[in-house]
């Protein structure tokens, strides 16, 4: 479903008990350390010739476990495939996708996979391959603008909110739990109604509905990492809140943040491509993957299988290449996980 | 528990509130005013005028949410659809109990379908079957759910003619509940939304649950592998999954949108989809409004339930 919102605290629906301890503020079990914070050296404070695991052997160590992941690296392979395909195929096999008149003059509307159209044309005359391909661009530059908008976002508010605490943290947290308690898919609707849908719009809407998730994570991390003794030692050397806040908070997140992240891209590719369907997406003749789907249930009745079946696989494949990738950066981040 | 059930209320009420601001807000910041979305761009100066004085849009911002808090409170005023001709909540109410009814069934089938499959992925841990199983909960996670829909509506429907493609009409809950053959595909579309997750939940939850001390002692007194697991694992394991329950209620209900308007099922969520395609601002908030709550008001229901299940949630602070 669009907005996942069962992933609520740990980043992913596929691990557990992070969500109990999140969503039970009084849980029994204990809050689980941050991912990275115990390995990282905080910046700039690493007691010299400490500590045995440097930054580049982390950074390795992380890469090998995740490579050992053979879907991580499956999914790594189709993104940077879709992402070739779609921004780089339109070079290699031209179509019109603009002019549906030209379109139309040089076939006709709804036929099958023939010569010249391999995966057939759509109800304007325009070739289907070549349109997963403009549409799915439009689809990636969405999930990925969208995702990282969202990200910086969350991250600034939630770090801010949990570092300060008392009435600021209480105001901000519960003006995201108002937020989140509105399911997001009518935010969204009701968003991208009243204001008509275009490229840099649909990335500000779907951030906007995208970036309570992130805020809350980095929030509950930072209320674990203000305590400890480098961040006092920052204070005592007189560094500002908002060195401490950029420098040597959010730094320490860097693990939860890619991993929340690489699901927000996921999740926003799915969101954009609900409002396609909902003929919230980009107006025509622009298009993107859920645009593409918006007839699916009369191309169904008419046995139009090739305008469903090759863009419905594309979203799919992308959305789980980009889980598999998450739930791999989870486990490589994780370092509890390393030594198993 | 009564202090803990009279504290989560407290808060859900601050929750309400919030939302009402918040919709409050979104109806004031359509680009032209409410005036123009609801008049159209002919109208003149002097019917804006007027529609604005109408509703009160001349006033300052502060006493027209007043206003507006005291209209939905007194009389659950939500505005006027221009499209219905009517009352935003009346034509909401109408079809809100369709909703629930389709969302309900739903979930409760998905839970009756997630937890035994969570549970024999646990049971058949790392072989063929638990592979094969969460490969689909990857796939099922992944797909939206108007082409599950419009899959299950081309094979069910179209080819196999088992099961109609087009959703119950009727004016009651009960003529739709006297149709089962057509409410078969929307509920199974809105369960397949959550299937996934919580049987992937429940599979982890089960594994961390068999870690624990008291399973092992379970073990060590000589009770058998089924007993440990149906007795001794599954109840603590399963509490948890209420706690997913309310957090995955506004995708659930969010998701009635897509699956109403794939299965022209005459909810809520269709008459959400019907609000977008008329430009009925003031209908599509309406329907927000509601949706919100009946997922605060679930996820209440679902703290509740889960302090109910485990003691340890009411006494701790």
């Amino acid at each position: 479903m669009p907005s996942n919102r069962d992933r609520d605290a740990s980043g992913s629906p596929w691990s557990g008990r992070a969500l109990a301890e999140e969503a039970v503020p009084g849980s029994a079990i204990p809050p689980s350390s941050s991912l990275v914070a115990d390995a990282l050296p905080p910046d700039g404070v690493m007691p010299l010739g400490g500590e045995a695991v440097s930054t580049g052997s982390l950074l390795r160590q992380i890469v090998s476990v995740f490579a050992e992941n053979k879907l991580a690296v499956i999914g790594l392979v189709v993104i940077v495939g879709m992402v070739l395909f779609c921004f780089v195929g339109p070079f290699f096999y031209h179509t019109d996708q603009f002019n549906a008149q030209a379109a139309l003059q040089n076939s006709t509307q709804n036929t099958g996979p023939a010569k010249g159209h391999p995966l057939g044309t759509d109800s304007s005359g325009f070739d289907i391959l070549g349109r997963i391909m403009y549409g799915g661009r439009n689809s990636l530059i969405v999930g990925f603008a969208a995702a990282f908008a969202a990200t910086l976002w969350g991250v600034l508010y939630g770090a801010v909110s949990g570092f300060f605490g008392g009435w600021v943290d209480a105001v901000m947290m519960r003006s995201v739990d108002v937020l989140l308690s509105i399911p997001q898919l009518f935010l969204l609707i009701v968003l991208a109604v009243i204001f008509k849908t275009s490229l840099g719009l649909l990335i500000i809407v779907i951030a906007f509905v995208s970036w309570l998730v992130p805020a809350r994570l980095i929030r509950g991390e930072t209320l674990t990492l203000r305590v400890r003794e480098y961040v006092q030692a920052v204070k005592v050397m007189g560094g500002s809140r908002a060195r401490i806040v950029l420098r040597h908070i959010i730094p320490n997140t860097v693990g939860t943040i890619v991993v929340n992240a690489t699901f927000q891209v996921a999740d926003a590719i799915l969101l954009i491509a609900y409002l396609g369907f909902l003929g919230l997406g980009l107006p025509a003749p622009q298009t993107d993957w859920g645009s593409m789907l918006n007839t699916v249930v009369s191309d169904a009745g008419n046995g139009y299988w090739w305008k469903i079946y090759p863009v419905g696989a594309a979203i799919v494949l992308v959305v789980v290449a980009f889980n598999f990738v998450g739930d791999a950066l989870r486990d490589a981040l994780e370092v509890r996980l390393q030594r198993r | 528990m009564i202090g803990f059930i009279f504290r989560r209320f407290l808060q859900a009420i601050v929750v309400v509130v919030g939302v009402m601001l918040i919709v409050f807000l979104l109806a004031h910041i359509i680009p032209g005013g409410a005036a123009r979305a609801a008049l159209g761009p002919r109208a003149t100066k002097a019917q804006i005028a007027q529609f604005n004085h109408l509703n009160h849009y001349d006033q300052p911002l502060l006493k027209q949410f007043w206003l507006y808090i005291d209209g939905l409170v007194t009389s659950f005023n939500l505005g006027y659809s221009y499209h219905w001709n009517q009352g935003v909540t009346t034509v909401i109410l109408a079809r809100l109990p369709k909703t629930l009814v389709l969302v309900g069934i739903g979930t409760l089938l998905a839970l009756i379908i997630a937890v035994p499959l969570g549970i024999l992925q646990v049971v058949r841990r790392n072989r063929p079957i638990d592979y094969v199983l969460t490969s689909l909960s990857f796939v099922f996670y992944a797909m939206p759910v108007f082409l599950l829909g419009a899959l299950l509506i081309l094979y069910f429907s179209f080819d196999l003619h088992w099961f109609s493609s087009e959703a119950p009409q009727g004016a009651t809950v009960g003529d739709i509940l006297s149709q089962p053959r057509g409410l078969v595909l929307p509920v199974f579309t809105i369960a397949a939304l959550t299937i996934a997750s919580f049987s992937r939940y429940m599979r982890s939850s089960m594994m961390e649950t068999l870690t624990e001390d008291y399973v092992r002692t379970a073990r060590a007194k000589g009770a058998g592998p089924r007993r440990v697991l149906y007795v001794h694992a599954l109840r603590n394991a399963v509490i948890p999954i209420i706690t997913l329950l309310g957090l995955s209620l506004p995708a659930i209900v969010g998701g009635a949108i897509i699956t109403e308007s794939l299965f022209n099922y005459p909810g809520m969520g269709l008459l959400a989809y019907q609000a977008i395609t008329n430009t009925d601002i003031p209908l599509l908030l309406g329907t927000t409004f509601f949706a919100t709550l009946a997922t605060i008001a679930g996820s209440l229901v679902a703290d509740i339930l889960y302090a109910v299940a485990d003691p340890r949630i009411r006494y701790a602070k």
